[in-house]
């Protein structure tokens, strides 16, 4: 019996401008709003990370004794209102009595008396104090008994306010978001090159050494994993090493499958007959052919993946059981914020703020890559 | 009156490269009892024809004209209205049988919701009716077979089940998209000859939607071929087959392979493509493919018109018979 | 049905095996022990001990006393707490994980079924929309940050609830971890019913009901919910098995005694046997859920066939 639609191949008419599958997903990735948005997210925050804590005035691990869980403010630190008790403190030793007191600027003008002669090393007791910068004594009474000091004062900015031990929580943050990437990144890497391995070779040799390799993967999935991380860190000490092999290890399960799965459909492809055919080498084929054929879900994984390890990481760290101080980790500072929630909820608010914000920048980027990459859309 | 009167339909889809348009300014109408065809190639509209006619477009898709059954017009319709007309006095049943019904659910359970539905039917009598209709389509052992899954019929037995569930509440109009595409070829017979012995003995009109002349020349009394969203040529069946008037049909006609015909002569076929719907130009859909092109086919598109007693075509040439 | 589900069972054994010793020989080959507290004890008291719990044996040995117990339903007695079995332990802590988290399946299978079908139906619309973003910032915040940011909200800037304390399992006590273990499962189940849902519904079982006539009711409740489900099945299977057997972080960010902090607590304490006991129960729990899973489909899925 005979269709109409024998004929609708016939002849091949008009003109189809090719265009790559790559050129064709960048297309659409860059046409997909929330996943450029997420890119730019990510570049800011990976950017900030990186370079932060280098141009931040306050090291990571400087500590301001005066300002302990100060809040986040845009105006520094010290205020005008706080000078006097910041210098009654200072001079708590010195028996001298504060008689006036001007501030201009940056500049303390400071009259003291006293009752006995004033020693005139009293400004080294005002230095000790780290807001205190050029104390000079501009004016000895006769009798000594009265001195007047001018002194500059170091204004401090806490964009983000300082956490529990008076460290600027906005170095932290950045410095945490420094090591938190890296960990995403690495640990990404590490299970990248293990389940690519892994999943390509049993794809490729396929039959029983396959069935053997997954079988192995099958039962590694029914481990409860979490617990074995963190029996791992708990066991093994904790350090940042460790903290990549053993989430890598964790996370190649399916990228392994993954590639497997790519693997094994490819490899019944035509080309890849065509190539064998051709006396191509096995090696080469797999370079030349299966990696590249397999490099879009994988690309796409690895985004989602990124964010799972961060958030891994930030997990164990919360837990006490990962990054140790004085190194730190927005799983770290979450930790410390939600133990001061009630005092200093900026602790907390912040750091995961960041967290939140990378973790949605990624899960867009990557959403956007699978939509971009899939065919299955078009 | 007509039973289904369509008149000036058109069915627009928004995509992500812009709207296309399936349907154009598409007119027809079955009488009570009458078997209509329509013929085409996948991608001429027929089917989003009757989508449309049914409110059972895809979510992206707009209907616009009138689709009058009876004296009520369909398009616009509050879906709690329309779901009182279909499924009791329209029916239609779909192409591929295999996923046309609920793998999850008994056959029994599918059939007798819909007499539940319409004629609120006690459970009991919903299974009677159903199981005299499964009979009626000659499901072997209908009563056991009553209470199993889709899965455990074979593909025409389901389209056999389909055609069963279609006609439960006796409808005046049963569209059938495509009912034997998806079938052997001996089974695409007796599903035919079960759609025409329905007709005879319940005087349900059909309308038999086919890229196929063959299947539609055995069961219709009139056709309709639809080129690029719109009925180029209308006529009845006998016409067609002997004094086709647009060359598209002519050219369809051509390629069916005839047993006359000499062992080595190679079939004829229709060269080119269907035209891309998103950039349909000025002039007749057909003339990038027609043998018979003009100059003002390009510039102007021909109207349906009549060429004699319910005949009509839209093509400027006149072809000699 | 009976056998398949007896099979598998039997099936998971070696699965069960192989996770009983790489834990078991992981925890030995650690550094530290139960007993090497921080003021050492005294040589003879240490080689008692390590001789009642036979610490004092190779590690074969001491793999092979241990599985014999297994075999007899003996977890041993615990390393630490040492008047207690890790059995009673267990059976101390696995009620309270259980209650919080089977509320929390019950809700997020609720209430994200709802807002799931919800958002389908209205797909590309505003409630849609919004729907979805709740969904996405419960996906996407982490439970430890969202707990303490409940504890925030909730209890100290709006005083509904007390932020933290076990308060001995009082009802208020428990509304907050409960809400904080079921958000992310909602929003999970939420947008795994809404993409199955949006799936099911432009399927040809579908619009064959339409065309029949069935109101949308009708076709959503009985012809479209089954098949969307079949994924949040498989999703809420392991899930079900990790809420169960306690949430770590829930459990020590809001004081809760369930297995979770027991199993920490343990890992901390070097406590062999509380370890142990803790994974192999936690393993079973997912082989049991993984089967569950499979019977689910069954029942749902009347193509599956247990052969």
């Amino acid at each position: 019996m005979t269709t109409v639609s024998q004929f609708e191949q016939t002849v091949p008419g008009g003109e189809i401008k090719g265009r790559s599958l790559w050129a064709d997903a960048w297309a659409r990735l860059r046409s997909n709003r929330a996943a450029v948005a997420g890119a730019i997210v990510l570049a800011i925050i990976g950017l900030a990370s990186l370079f932060g804590p280098m141009l931040s005035p306050h090291d990571v691990g400087q500590v301001y004794r005066s300002y302990i869980k100060v809040p986040a403010s845009t105006t520094a630190y010290p205020r005008e209102a706080e000078i006097p008790d910041l210098l009654k403190t200072a001079l708590r030793r010195s028996r001298a009595d504060i008689t006036s007191l001007d501030v201009d600027g940056d500049l303390v003008t400071l009259t003291l008396t006293a009752e006995r002669e004033i020693d005139p090393r009293i400004t080294r007791s005002v230095e000790r104090n780290a807001d205190f910068t050029n104390v000079q004594i501009i004016e000895t009474s006769p009798d000594g008994l009265s001195l007047t000091m001018q002194m500059e004062v170091t204004r401090s900015y806490f964009l983000f306010g300082t956490d529990a031990n008076g460290r600027d929580l906005l170095t932290r943050t950045l410095f945490g978001g420094r090591i938190s990437l890296m960990i995403g990144l690495l640990a990404t890497f590490v299970s990248l090159i293990i389940g690519v391995t892994y999943g390509a070779t049993a794809g490729f040799i396929g039959g029983r050494v396959d069935s053997v390799m997954m079988r192995i993967v099958d039962v590694l999935y029914s481990i409860p994993f979490m617990f074995f991380v963190i029996l791992l860190m708990v066991f093994f000490g904790r350090n940042i090493i460790l903290m990549f092999v053993a989430v890598g290890a964790v996370e190649w399960l399916d990228m392994a499958r993954i590639v497997r799965g790519q693997t094994l459909s490819i490899k019944r492809r035509e080309f890849i007959e065509a190539a064998h055919a051709c006396g191509v080498s096995t090696t080469a084929i797999i370079r030349r052919h299966i990696v590249p054929n397999t490099l879009g879900p994988v690309v796409v994984y690895m985004t989602l993946l990124v964010p799972k390890v961060i958030l891994l990481e930030s997990f164990l760290s919360f837990l006490g059981l990962g990054v140790q101080e004085p190194m730190t980790s927005w799983g770290v500072l979450i930790s410390e914020g939600a133990n001061n929630i009630v005092e200093a909820p900026w602790m907390l608010i912040f750091p995961a703020t960041f967290l939140a914000l990378t973790l949605f920048a990624f899960n867009f980027v990557g959403d956007g890559l699978r939509d971009a990459l899939d065919p299955k859309d078009r | 009156m007509s039973l289904l009167a369509v008149e000036n339909l058109e069915v627009r889809f928004d995509t992500a490269d812009g709207e296309v348009c399936a349907v154009n300014d598409v007119s027809f109408s079955v009488e009570p009892g009458e078997t209509l065809g329509i013929v085409g190639e996948s991608g001429s509209g027929k089917s989003q024809v009757f989508f449309a006619v049914m409110g059972l477009l895809a979510a992206n898709g707009r209907a616009r004209g009138k689709v009058r059954f009876r004296d009520t017009d369909l398009l616009g319709m509050p879906v709690s209205q329309l779901n009182t007309i279909r499924g009791a006095h329209l029916s239609m049943i779909f192409q591929d049988p295999m996923t046309s019904l609920n793998p999850y659910l008994r056959v029994s359970k599918q059939m007798t919701e819909v007499l539940v539905q319409h004629q609120h039917k006690s459970e009991q009598d919903a299974r009677r009716i159903a199981i005299e209709l499964l009979e009626r389509v000659q499901i072997p052992e209908a009563a056991r077979r009553f209470d199993q899954y889709p899965h455990e019929f074979s593909g025409g037995m389901r389209q056999r089940v389909m055609i069963a569930m279609a006609l439960l509440c006796q409808p005046d109009l049963l569209i059938a998209d495509e009912p034997t595409t998806a079938l052997d070829v001996t089974v695409q017979a007796q599903i035919l000859d079960l759609l025409a012995q329905l007709r005879d003995t319940l005087n349900t009109a059909i309308i038999l939607i086919s890229h196929d002349f063959g299947v539609v020349a055995g069961l219709c009394e009139r056709v309709a071929v639809m080129y690029a969203g719109r009925i180029v040529e209308t006529a009845p069946v006998r016409e067609i087959f002997y004094r086709p008037q647009h060359p598209y049909t002519r050219g369809l006609l051509q390629s069916l392979p005839r047993l006359d015909a000499d062992d080595h002569q190679e079939l004829p076929t229709i060269p080119g493509q269907p035209p891309n719907l998103q950039s349909l130009g000025e002039g007749c859909a057909f003339s990038e493919r027609c043998p018979l092109v003009q100059p003002h086919c390009l510039t102007d598109r021909p109207l349906l018109r009549q060429i004699a007693e319910d005949h009509s075509k839209a093509c400027h040439r006149d072809l000699a018979a | 049905m009976l056998a398949y589900a007896v099979r598998r069972l039997f099936g998971a054994i070696p699965t069960i095996f192989v996770i009983i010793a790489i834990s078991f020989f992981m925890i030995r080959l650690a550094p530290g022990g139960p007993f090497s507290l921080e003021r050492p004890l005294p040589a003879n008291i240490m080689r008692n001990l390590e001789a009642i719990y036979h610490l004092d044996k190779p590690l074969m040995v001491q793999f092979w006393i241990y599985l014999q117990n297994l075999v007899q339903g003996n977890l041993g007695p615990s390393m630490v707490y040492r008047d207690l079995s890790v059995a009673e332990i267990i059976g101390s802590g696995l009620p309270v994980s259980i209650q919080f988290g089977g509320a929390a399946i019950l809700l997020a299978l609720v209430v994200g079924g709802v807002l799931g079908s919800y958002a389908a139906l209205k797909q590309n619309q505003m409630s849609d929309y919004s729907v979805m973003a709740i969904a996405m910032v419960g996906i996407t915040i982490p439970n430890f940050v969202m707990a303490p940011l409940l504890q925030l909200i909730l209890g100290v800037e709006l005083g509904w609830l007390p932020v933290g304390g076990w308060g001995e399992g009082a009802f208020r006590n428990k509304v907050l971890p409960v809400i904080a273990l079921a958000l992310p499962q909602v929003a999970v189940v939420a947008r795994l019913t809404r993409g199955s849902m949006i799936e099911v519904l432009r399927t040809n079982p579908i619009r064959t009901a339409r065309a029949k006539g069935l109101p949308e009711r009708i076709v959503i409740g009985r012809h479209a919910l089954r098949a969307a489900l079949l994924p949040v099945v498989s999703y809420l299977g392991p899930a079900a098995a990790a809420l169960l057997t306690g949430s770590v972080v829930i459990e020590t960010i809001f004081g809760v005694p369930g297995v979770g902090r027991l199993f920490v607590q343990g890992a901390l304490n070097r406590d062999y046997t509380l370890v142990m006991g803790t994974v192999i129960l936690i393993a079973c729990f997912i082989v049991i859920f993984n089967l569950l899973v499979d019977l689910i489909y069954g029942v749902l899925d009347p193509k599956v066939r247990y052969d």
